[in-house]
């Protein structure tokens, strides 16, 4: 386990998007989540990240290594100063896409994970919150 | 691979990247008259939405060139995921791997009722 049980990654391209992907991969391994875990961990992120960046115009991921009752976990914090989003219900529907997607990004991401959280105001950015622990 | 095209992806795609892959294919597809492509994702380790949209849409621009996608290889932990987020990759054949998707490539093309030898 790395001394670091915290950081933050830029959102501002393409390979950003790449390199978080590889980053919550190097973090989940060290987590020893399972292939499965690790997999559906690195997706969400993938989703957030590219959300991040195509809707809020750039943003950050923040991610923390949490330690519960015998178990261990990642947290990962998506934040953007985008416009928000105007109809979150709407935007928690599945199959609801605003052209770019599959319709799957937010509710197919909460899927992914144990814990979703997502704050968002018009004019104010979204921040997406979430996490999955090793059981 | 004769009128078939492999794809074999083995880097972590960037956006772009799939978008670039996505036109170079239909270029290839148009330039070597093929019938079928395969896309082999064995050494992929995630498949997000943006890649599976990639996906599709390959299959449905190479249908309408004339050529039938398969999409061969992919992992179990990436099949899990997938469709855990809602993505069944609608319209889009699957093998396990290249020699089953060539051989499914045959049998499609040959269903077709076109004669390949001849082409």
């Amino acid at each position: 386990m790395s001394a670091n049980v915290k950081g933050e990654a830029p959102l501002r391209s393409d390979h950003d998007i790449v390199l978080a992907r590889q980053q919550v991969r190097r973090l989940t391994q060290e987590l020893n989540f399972s292939l499965v875990d690790q997999t559906k961990m690195v997706t969400a992120a993938s989703e957030l990240a590219r959300n991040a960046l195509i809707y809020g115009g750039g943003g950050t991921m923040e991610w923390e290594i949490l330690n519960g009752e015998g178990r261990r976990g990642l947290k990962l914090r998506f934040a953007d100063e985008g416009p928000g989003i105007p109809n979150l219900d709407l935007a928690m529907t599945d199959g609801w896409t605003s052209g770019k997607g599959l319709g799957m990004g937010l509710t197919g991401t909460k899927r992914l994970v144990n814990e979703f959280d997502i704050d968002t105001k018009v004019g104010a950015g979204t921040r997406v919150t979430i996490a999955r622990w090793t059981f | 691979m004769g009128e078939f095209l492999l794809v074999t992806i083995q880097v972590d795609m960037h956006d772009q990247m799939a978008l670039k892959l996505q036109d170079d294919l239909s270029n290839a597809i148009i330039k070597n008259a093929s019938r079928g492509v395969l896309i082999d994702i064995s050494t992929l380790e995630m498949v997000d939405s943006f890649i599976g949209r990639m996906v599709a849409d390959i299959s449905s621009i190479g249908k309408i060139l004339g050529a039938e996608t398969i999409l061969v290889g992919m992992q179990p932990a990436v099949a899990i995921t997938l469709v855990e987020l809602g993505l069944s990759l609608p319209g889009v054949a699957t093998a396990l791997n290249v020699e089953r998707g060539m051989v499914l490539l045959r049998r499609k093309i040959d269903a077709d009722g076109t004669d390949v030898s001849e082409r």
